[in-house]
């Protein structure tokens, strides 16, 4: 009897791990074709996890929709891809040894880190191997400080950078507020961006308001911010204080515009009343509803696969696999020194917008800003 | 001007909370001689509660008000129960670490119930703003200050004018002579962890109301501030917390507004320190003469 149990355990366990194996390398496997193996890093448990997730989900979709299309055509071979994701819990101790298993394993290249400390910790090292690197969604500035490491998403002073062009030039507001967390790198990185741009572009910061993460009383900050003259508020945070922040705006009878940077995303959902909202603008990559073509049947496919809607970790995994693929295609190589050397001569339109590399190794995308119009996010585009 | 009235009931708003809570810490402390690190908790509990029962049962909002002050009450008692009474004669560390056992046990139950995702929560008062010669109050705060009012007479009247109120103040005053004039001791502190507990509730409610998002970490934060009211206004006394909870949140505020938001926590810390160096039993605190 007890046999016969651990025999079905046992069938049981090989067919899921063919099932798993299958699933890995897309439809099937043709043999002939050979692989091209990328190694993924990102916090996959841990208080980050949705983060690695939602990357390594994004790649997985791309990978399943290139190979199904037949694999990248390099020289004269046709390659499958395939992904093999590690968890660096976004700590860089576990980074390195996870980074070193798979470089074990024979990766070709790497997506990674998906946080920037993970990233910070490893650079040396994959600079030292000479792999190519992408970073889909690390936005500390020194990630791409060697030349072997690229990035899709902007970094935290481009974003603050960006907002400041926005509010002055595009809207036309002078006097402007901020409200920044104060502990946490992101908030400040992209405050402090902001607040220098503005002042070189003609602007006035006339209040500097902070907070401490975990805070839910905005109101002091608020009420300064209404004794001056501000025009607008600029609040470089998550979308958690941002709901904070807007609900407790519209109770002190403030209708002053709000503006944000990406960590907005998702804000709909944390306030009671989308009124309070009304108007407010971010910067943003990516949004599922977006009526863009691609982004439709990437949101579909991905909602089909996972049963989940997909943010903008997810559509930067996604189009870093597409931005590994272009290298491949243009390299007709598969050896890093070649498709570090291409970077800078591709172009790929992905779903968080058009991309090239400059020789640092950031991109140049056009900026996607979202406005909230009638409770729904809807895109702005601004070139 | 308008201004800096209205940064003062900002305070004011955020000190009466602070108050609420503390004089739950005050209370036990009295009666008990022990720090409930569980009671910021009871505010989360209260929060959560509140919300199963407008959200998720649909009860109409004055059964749901009372069913929460009640679940929490009865919690208080419960807590007291398993988890303090075994300790009444224990050191004093046994009993403290035993209250952060329980604060962590009360945070991780509602991790697991409701997971560590913030829900959001539509006040359950739709009162608009009011505006006076350019100070715009939100209803909210009027009724947050009302509430407390409300609150803190009742309770003063309670302690003062009735035989249970004369009984908690005997406690307090020597425990072992309480109970030789016949005071039922255990009951007694039963009582005073259940109106503890009810006003933290109280709090709670006022709290997602204000904020009108819940989540299972939400006591941590003002359950800290409100011992230090409590420890302000000279922890042991009723009047003490009541004061110092104001105190604290005006401080909070102003300073904000005026000085530095990066320095508040520090400035109000600074007054804490300030305090307690000047007078250590804090502002309404009496001079306890130790025995040998």
């Amino acid at each position: 009897m007890k046999k016969t149990l651990k025999r079905i355990l046992s069938m049981g366990f090989i067919s899921v791990m063919v099932v798993g194996a299958l699933g890995g390398c897309g439809k099937k496997d043709t043999g002939s074709s050979s692989e091209f193996l990328i190694g993924g890093l990102g916090p996959l448990t841990g208080s980050n996890a949705s983060y690695g997730i939602s990357v390594k989900q994004g790649a997985d979709i791309a990978i399943n929709e290139i190979n199904d299309a037949g694999g990248v055509k390099v020289g004269d071979s046709t390659l499958q891809l395939k992904l093999e994701f590690a968890d660096d819990e976004a700590s860089g101790d576990t980074a390195m040894s996870a980074y070193n298993s798979l470089m074990d394993k024979g990766i070709k290249a790497l997506l990674g880190t998906v946080t920037s400390g993970a990233g910070l910790a490893i650079a040396e090292q994959t600079n030292a191997d000479g792999i190519f690197q992408i970073t889909p969604s690390g936005s500390a500035q020194d990630l791409t400080a060697y030349d072997n490491c690229f990035r899709l998403c902007f970094t935290d002073p481009v974003q603050g950078q960006t907002m400041a062009h926005y509010a002055v030039e595009d809207l036309g507001y002078t006097k402007i507020a901020v409200i920044y967390n104060n502990a946490d790198e992101y908030s400040t990185g992209v405050m402090q961006a902001f607040a220098d741009e503005v002042e070189k572009i003609g602007g006035e910061i006339v209040a500097s308001e902070a907070f401490v993460s975990e805070a839910v009383d905005f109101t002091t900050q608020l009420t300064t911010i209404k004794g001056t003259d501000a025009q607008i508020i600029f609040v470089p945070a998550y979308y958690q204080d941002a709901a904070y922040i807007t609900t407790q705006a519209a109770e002190l009878g403030m209708n002053l515009p709000f503006i944000g940077s990406d960590g907005w995303d998702g804000v709909l959902a944390k306030v009671v009343d989308p009124k309070v909202l009304e108007g407010a603008t971010f910067l943003s990559p990516f949004f599922s509803t977006d009526t863009d073509p691609a982004i439709q049947s990437f949101t579909a496919a991905y909602e089909k696969e996972y049963n989940a809607v997909p943010d903008q970790f997810a559509a930067d995994g996604y189009d870093s696999i597409y931005v590994i693929k272009a290298a491949l295609e243009e390299a007709g190589s598969t050896e890093s020194e070649d498709l570090i050397n291409v970077m800078t001569e591709i172009q790929v339109k992905g779903l968080t917008g058009d991309v090239t590399f400059n020789a640092d190794g950031e991109p140049n995308k056009g900026v996607k800003f979202v406005k909230i119009v009638n409770g729904e996010y809807t895109a702005l585009t601004n070139e | 001007m308008e201004s800096i009235i209205e940064q003062f009931i900002n305070g004011l708003r955020s000190g009466s909370i602070y108050a609420l809570i503390a004089l739950g810490y005050t209370m036990v402390y009295g009666i008990a001689k022990m720090i409930n690190f569980a009671h910021g908790d009871i505010i989360m509990v209260g929060a959560y509660t509140l919300y199963v029962t407008t959200v998720r049962l649909k009860m109409p909002v004055i059964p749901a008000v009372l069913f929460t002050v009640a679940v929490c009450a009865v919690l208080g008692i419960i807590i007291e129960k398993v988890a303090y009474k075994p300790l009444r004669n224990a050191p004093a560390l046994a009993v403290l670490i035993t209250a952060i056992g329980m604060s962590f046990l009360l945070e991780s139950v509602a991790l697991l119930i409701f997971n560590a995702n913030p829900i959001t929560f539509k006040s359950i008062i739709t009162i608009d703003s009011v505006s006076i010669g350019g100070v715009t109050v939100s209803g909210i705060t009027i009724v947050t200050l009302v509430v407390t009012l409300i609150c803190m007479v009742s309770l003063t009247l309670f302690i003062t004018k009735t035989k249970a109120g004369s009984a908690m103040r005997a406690v307090s005053e020597d425990r072992a002579a309480a109970e030789l004039m016949g005071i039922n001791v255990n009951r007694t502190i039963s009582m005073t962890f259940a109106v503890g507990s009810a006003l933290a509730a109280v709090a709670g409610i006022m709290f997602v109301c204000q904020y009108q998002s819940i989540k299972p970490m939400l006591g941590a934060i003002p359950g800290l501030k409100a011992f230090v009211a409590a420890v302000l206004g000279g922890i042991g006394s009723v009047p003490g917390a009541m004061l110092g909870g104001m105190l604290l949140g005006v401080i909070e505020s102003i300073s904000k507004a005026y000085i530095s938001t990066e320095l508040s926590d520090a400035i109000v810390f600074g007054v804490l320190v300030l305090v307690l160096l000047i007078k250590p039993s804090g502002l309404l605190g009496r001079n306890r003469i130790e025995k040998v």
